[in-house]
């Protein structure tokens, strides 16, 4: 073995850098909070309203982004027509937006005085300052992440699979339901994991256009912004279980990718 | 190391901006209801100085928790004098100097169908205030608490968003996500017309105070205590006062 050359001490250097710039302040929220601190944090009236609000609107977020995304990523992925990389670019831009301007962009459409704010109200719709008025904040700003996974997942599904179940029969419909999907699952669902860990996280449009009441519009980013100013402790201590969910939802993915990669599923 | 060297080199470059002279950074940590005030008087304190004002607008308790976190302010001016006086409990902030005053109003959009303080406890009103820990919403609470019982536990109870600071208020009632909110008197003043104010009888109008403090820390005390009197009396005053806020007494 011989000495590592200045290049690969640059390299590791660079990394130590990386590695110390990313972990350390994550680490900071643990090391400020005991473990019995944040249980007894989150045993509030405040911090209950907020994780159960955040689990409610997500959890319906991604049941519609499911239900609406899956088919028009396969559309996407399985078609193809004239202006598709428009539509593709079009459905990908909130992820480069600014929560800021996702909030201001979501007002000036379907807000009050929004250009569609009279037809939603029409509608018997309440979305400012309303639980409604969270799903689709988080929804706008989580659904490209999932639609752009599944895209990719569709995108590497073998054709000759669906041809197979074609042939045989099934009409597209059922070659979908039962092919295409299962061999998609994991891309699917490390799209869910994105889009979960960006839902769980949005703050700025949720404040904008929805607005911030406990067990109504306050999500847990919100409630940990509530409390910075008067319980730094307890702001701690609800990061740390945004901090734990998160990695929970990171490690799922890898796992369902190596899970994927094992079974033979990855696409080469 | 490399990664604050380059945030430090980032910063620098923000400070140059100007006008190339080496001016002397003041951060000014100011109440959100000062924004448009604090905004217009800061060029002319600038060039008397030789400084370069940069002012961080945010309620009043947001900013009191970043100095404690240790963060680099020259100045702390709050909408409260309960917040600048506690910080100098604290040992973090110089001893408070009070120096403007303000009303506490209820603020609705030109169109709302809200037009008296009884109408707020009508059932459907929908109110955006403060959130109790920023003094807008620790005002309009004091306010709330001097109604009969039952009249303050309607209007709470239609209370949709409790904002982080009183331009979210604002915000709201231009936008009409809120039928009324109780924010300033400066506030309704610098929406342009877009909101009209409902004043508080007297016994019901909390005493609204600002005070303003150098912050403990600050590494330019003596251009810091140039911009509290500045406050009180130059041309922040008179910026100030043409904003709608009174001298405090």
């Amino acid at each position: 073995m011989s000495r590592p050359g200045w290049f690969t001490i640059l390299l590791g250097a660079c990394l130590t850098v990386a590695l110390a710039f990313l972990t350390v302040p994550v680490a900071a929220i643990f090391a400020n909070s005991s473990p019995g601190q944040l249980l007894s944090s989150l045993g509030d009236r405040q911090s209950l309203d907020a994780l159960w609000l955040s689990l409610r609107t997500t959890a319906t977020s991604m049941a519609i982004i499911l239900a609406v995304g899956t088919p028009a990523a396969y559309l996407l992925a399985a078609r193809s027509f004239r202006g598709k990389a428009l539509v593709v670019t079009l459905l990908e831009l909130p992820l480069v937006l600014p929560p800021a301007v996702a909030g201001i962009a979501l007002l000036a459409a379907v807000g009050p005085k929004g250009i569609l704010g009279g037809a939603v109200d029409a509608a018997g719709i309440e979305l400012s300052l309303t639980t409604a008025g969270v799903v689709v904040a988080i929804t706008f700003v989580s659904a490209p992440f999932y639609l752009r996974q599944a895209m990719a997942a569709f995108a590497a599904v073998d054709r000759s699979l669906l041809d197979a179940s074609r042939t045989l029969g099934a009409s597209e419909a059922r070659g979908f339901t039962r092919v295409v999907i299962p061999v998609a699952l994991p891309g699917l669902a490390s799209g869910v994991a994105l889009a979960l860990g960006r839902a769980l996280g949005e703050f700025g449009a949720t404040l904008m256009f929805a607005g911030s009441f406990q067990g109504i519009t306050q999500t847990v980013p919100l409630a940990i912004y509530d409390r910075f100013s008067t319980d730094f402790d307890s702001a701690l201590a609800l990061s740390a279980v945004l901090v734990a969910v998160s990695g929970a939802i990171l490690l799922s993915v890898k796992f369902v990718d190596r899970g994927a990669a094992l079974r033979g599923w990855q696409p080469e | 190391m490399l990664l604050l060297a380059g945030a430090a080199f980032a910063a620098g470059c923000g400070d140059d901006g100007g006008s190339g002279s080496r001016q002397t950074a003041l951060v000014v940590s100011a109440a959100a209801s000062m924004k448009e005030a604090l905004t217009a008087c800061a060029p002319r304190f600038d060039k008397a100085e030789d400084a370069a004002v940069r002012e961080s607008f945010a309620g009043s308790d947001e900013l009191a928790a970043q100095i404690r976190q240790g963060a680099e302010v020259d100045v702390y001016a709050a909408a409260n004098t309960k917040l600048p006086d506690r910080l100098h409990q604290e040992g973090l902030i110089e001893a408070p100097v009070r120096f403007a005053t303000n009303d506490l109003v209820l603020a609705v959009p030109e169109d709302s169908k809200i037009d008296s303080l009884a109408a707020l406890a009508s059932p459907g009103a929908k109110i955006a205030i403060g959130s109790p820990s920023v003094p807008v919403g620790s005002y309009t609470r004091e306010t709330l608490a001097k109604l009969p019982a039952g009249e303050a536990k309607a209007i709470l109870a239609n209370v949709r968003s409790n904002e982080p600071d009183v331009k979210g208020i604002v915000g709201k009632l231009t936008q009409g996500a809120a039928d009324a909110g109780f924010v300033y008197l400066t506030d309704v003043k610098a929406a342009n017309g877009k909101l009209e104010a409902i004043g508080l009888p007297d016994d019901l109008e909390p005493e609204v105070t600002y005070a303003a403090g150098v912050v403990g820390k600050s590494k330019h005390a003596d251009l810091a205590e140039r911009y509290v009197d500045e406050l009180r009396t130059g041309g922040c005053a008179r910026a100030l006062k043409a904003a709608g806020f009174a001298p405090a007494p």
